[in-house]
């Protein structure tokens, strides 16, 4: 039975259990609703709780639970030579078995005899069927197979029997209890309250999630590369193994891509503070309201552009263009027509990243400079300061923590940022301080060590998951900090 | 009296120096102010710059240059033998694409060309015109042996010749169009048989590797199925959150934690995401890869936080008299949350939902990493089947090698602002038309 048609089992169940809920209470109080604790239709959802949550959640228990107790007991079934061998190379052979399960389903009985008595019609029959096998298989496999069929029926079997089986028994005793002074209503919005805590801590799992995937990922890369290898190597060079060889070769230095992401991350910054900055002074003191519901919205449009295209400005327009000007520049100054910068450069990433940049910086830096109390604007004019003066020797000092704040949510945007890098900085890790040719970041090795089809047990896929935790308290860091140092200052002038 | 004076005097001296500073002090007023507009007028310029190139490169890709070709479907070139009969697949092997170079060349007035015009008259068809005339005649079997007349899509690089971007002073070996395909090009213009139409097929084809026949359907359809995964997903879940937090949690150190963690999700780069799908929903959960389904969920997370902030600044906006009024009326709490607050707050949720639906859409990173950076002929059927998303298409088409690609994301480019405008624009008439002030 497939899972649609279990829940929807289920869902009839609970929905029925709602109209009959509903008129048992009724007739209970004769008809009356008066006579009754809560509204009838609160006696229905009570037992249209009770047969459709508890049901769902044992279905959602049971998928989580029972692919690795098959996984366990079909790898017992492997022969002992087989089980010995290395988990990647276990993993592959289980990997085999779950697609011959997937073909033999599609075969009838006459045809998974003949197969299992001789295993060299296994792959031609399976490629009719549309499924490739890598290798030929062996015996011991399709038994394996086979037992995997059969205990995958099982467990759907005894899944379905299960599941309706609560379902029916919840709702026959969410049924028996009512009754006129039941208090339906109470019992319900308690359902309703573990609803809404179970989703609030939705946003406490998805981090433990990040967490624990990032921190078993990258345990299993530093079984096979030492960590300081990694946090202090300063090649980066990941040789792509073949398949099956999880042998590391290859160095995995991140000094190069943590220089190429902060270099990178400084000159975008180094164009995104001073214009943000400025036009967040200018719309918050200067401007006129015209001026300012027209500029504000423009400028917020830029943040509201996805990364993806600011990538293609970078690489059709900006890169060419850097490229081609400083091969004129060269041109005038030494007669040589060479460009000295590249299309991909440190250059053509920050100036881009930067553009993306100004309207966070903008916007929270003119949230904060108009939250600076108007008495300490006014009492400065007062004394005969010039707006400008205000703004430098009053505002800014009083906005500063907020907007040290809002820079440092910017940096950790800029080393998060991901598009814009993988299409303009280029792909050469090393260490420059040249910001006219390419560099790389941490970001863009993640992507390029996880595009294609991969293993998941080699060192080169899981570096991905030890830059990805890099990354992630990198930006964790910044932005905990950031919101300490707006809390500690804040209160000054307030 | 002379020292009076004197005091005087350097009392109007002091007044007069003062004076004089005032004309700097204005002057450095006036520079910051020309700081300031400048620093608008640059951010401005950057988001006509980068506006102009995508439209000014992009808006070509709408119209794709046909050729209108007397296709006649010759027996002698499909089924020489005969055999057709017996043997169905002859049909779907025919050689399709010598019938239309055959009309082409007739159409033109060639007679015994040389192998390399040949090959040059080939190169002026896109092949997709294999498919399209075998769809004719198996639909239509009774068009063997008669003639009609048939528009083709031409080839990539005629198409952009006949849009005029060819640099036509280029040596003839270093350009991808011949001198002799100009020609004919400028015949069949003459000849009215040559025009720009309306690029369906930028809209519905899949993926292929010929930049004339490229579409993003395959994209448009896995970002749709994305999309509502987010939005049954991340709404009901983002809104139960934000209800909980603002309405019912006590103070105390877990919410507290709670709402640290929320803030700091917001802010976690979304290929961090990525990763974390690949792990938990692809490695552990072993759902397929390239599904939108798995995209989904990734962006839901993603979405997740931006939601639940819009949502609890939503209820907070709702004033506490209506909650003292639902309650003062007998209302239990949950009742006056779903009968009064919520519908209150719902303008501010929907903006809120909107603008984090927008957001997903046009995020690239985290779908790279879960496997849908795949080339999808096919439509996906469900979200289960392999699918990729339009930024994706987009990130895919700019690192392809050919001219036309440039044309072709370049229109996809635009095609994803107009959806993000519209999003956009939706919310900010939401917020307009429900706004409530109390």
């Amino acid at each position: 039975m497939s899972l649609l048609s279990i829940f929807l089992i289920v869902l009839c169940i609970a929905i029925a259990g709602h109209f009959a809920g509903r008129s048992k209470a009724l007739s209970s109080a004769n008809g009356k609703a008066s006579g009754l604790h809560s509204l009838p239709a609160y006696y229905g959802t009570y037992v249209l709780s009770w047969a459709l949550f508890p049901p769902m959640a044992l279905m959602a228990l049971w998928l989580v639970i029972s692919p690795s107790v098959i996984s366990n007991a079909i790898t017992s079934t492997f022969p002992v030579e087989v089980q010995s061998l290395d988990p990647a190379k276990t993993s592959l052979i289980y990997g085999t078995v779950e697609s011959i399960a997937d073909g033999l389903r599609q075969l009838n009985p006459d045809q998974i005899t003949e197969v299992s008595k001789d295993i060299s019609l296994l792959k031609p029959l399976l490629a009719e069927n549309g499924i490739a096998l890598a290798s030929d298989g062996e015996a011991y496999m399709v038994t394996s197979a086979l037992t995997m069929i059969s205990t995958q029926n099982t467990s759907r079997l005894l899944l379905s029997i299960f599941v309706i089986g609560i379902s029916l028994l919840c709702a026959f005793y969410a049924y028996r209890k009512i009754e006129p002074r039941f208090r339906a209503r109470n019992r319900v919005e308690r359902f309703m309250l573990a609803g809404l805590i179970a989703a609030s801590t939705i946003a406490i799992l998805t981090t433990l999630g990040i967490f624990a995937s990032m921190v078993t990922e990258t345990g299993r890369f530093f079984s096979s590369v030492p960590p300081t290898e990694f946090f202090f190597g300063i090649t980066w060079d990941p040789r792509f193994a073949s398949a099956g060889d999880t042998g590391s070769a290859g160095q995995f230095g991140l000094i190069p891509l943590l220089a190429g992401t902060l270099y990178i991350a400084l000159v975008a910054m180094l164009v995104a503070v001073p214009i943000g900055l400025y036009a967040a002074i200018y719309m918050a003191e200067y401007a006129s309201p015209t001026l300012r519901s027209i500029a504000k919205p423009l400028l917020e449009v830029l943040a509201g552009i996805p990364t993806i295209v600011y990538g293609f400005f970078a690489l059709v327009t900006v890169g060419p263009f850097l490229r081609d000007i400083s091969a004129q520049i060269a041109g005038i100054a030494t007669g040589d027509v060479a460009n000295f910068i590249q299309a991909q450069s440190v250059l053509t990433a920050g100036l881009v990243m930067g553009i993306m940049l100004i309207p966070f910086v903008s916007s929270l830096s003119d949230d904060i400079i108009t939250q600076v109390p108007g008495a300490m604007r006014d009492g400065s004019l007062g004394i005969g300061a010039t707006r400008s003066e205000t703004v430098r020797r009053v505002i800014l000092p009083a906005a500063l923590p907020g907007i040290v704040g809002a820079l440092l949510l910017t940096a950790s945007r800029a080393i998060g940022e991901t598009m814009i890098v993988v299409l303009a900085a280029g792909i050469a890790a090393r260490i420059s301080i040249n910001p006219f040719e390419p560099m790389t970041t941490v970001t863009v090795k993640i992507v390029s060590q996880l595009t294609g089809d991969l293993e998941f047990t080699s060192p080169q896929t899981l570096v991905a998951f030890a830059l990805g935790m890099t990354l992630f308290f990198l930006t964790l860091g910044l932005n905990v900090y950031a919101l300490y140092i707006v809390r500690k200052y804040r209160e000054q002038y307030e | 009296m002379s020292n009076s004076v004197a005091d005087t005097s350097t009392a109007s001296s002091v007044t007069k120096k003062r004076d004089l500073n005032l004309k700097k002090r204005y002057a450095a007023e006036r520079r910051f102010r020309a700081m300031g507009i400048g620093a608008i007028a640059i951010g401005l310029f950057f988001l006509a710059a980068l506006l102009f190139t995508v439209v000014s490169k992009g808006y070509t890709a709408f119209w794709q240059t046909s050729i209108a070709l007397e296709i006649t479907f010759d027996e002698g070139v499909i089924d020489s033998a005969k055999k057709r009969v017996e043997d169905p697949n002859i049909l779907l092997m025919a050689n399709y694409p010598r019938l239309a170079r055959n009309a082409l060349q007739s159409q033109l007035g060639l007679e015994k060309p040389t192998k390399p015009i040949l090959k040059q008259l080939d190169g002026m068809i896109s092949n997709g015109v294999r498919v399209q005339l075998r769809e004719m005649l198996l639909s239509d079997p009774t068009l063997m042996g008669k003639t009609q007349k048939v528009w083709v899509l031409a080839e990539a690089n005629i198409d952009s010749a006949f849009k005029g971007q060819i640099d036509l002073s280029v040596a003839e070996k270093n350009r991808k169009v011949s001198d002799a395909q100009i020609g004919w090009i400028d015949d069949l213009n003459s000849k009215g048989l040559i025009a720009q139409k309306f690029n369906t097929g930028l809209f519905f084809n899949g993926a292929s590797s010929r930049p004339e026949m490229a579409g993003m359907g395959a994209a448009i359809i896995g970002s749709f199925y994305m999309m509502l995964i987010v939005l049954i997903q991340a709404l009901p879940i983002g809104v139960a959150a934000s209800v909980y937090l603002e309405e019912f949690a006590p103070k105390n150190r877990w919410t507290d934690l709670i709402e640290v963690n929320i803030n700091n999700l917001a802010a976690v780069p979304s290929i961090v995401y990525g990763l974390l799908g690949l792990a938990l929903f692809i490695n552990i959960a072993h759902l397929p890869r390239s599904a939108s389904l798995v995209g989904g969920l990734v962006l839901t997370l993603i979405t997740l936080p931006t939601i639940i902030i819009a949502t609890r600044a939503a209820l907070r906006a709702v004033p506490p008299s209506i909650r003292s009024a639902a309650l003062g009326v007998g209302a239990s709490k949950m009742q006056m949350v779903s009968h009064h607050v919520l519908p209150l707050a719902a303008p501010g949720i929907l903006t809120g939902t909107i603008i984090g639906l927008a957001q997903a859409l046009g995020e690239t990173a985290p779908l790279l990493l879960i496997g849908m950076v795949a080339f999808v002929a096919d439509f996906p059927l469900t979200p289960l089947d392999p699918a990729t998303a339009l930024p994706v298409q987009i990130f895919m088409w700019a690192n392809e090698a050919e001219r036309a690609f440039v044309e072709r994301t370049s229109g996809a480019i635009i095609v994803l602002l107009m959806f993000l405008a519209v999003m956009n624009i939706a919310a900010i008439i939401l917020r307009k038309r429900f706004e409530r002030r109390w």
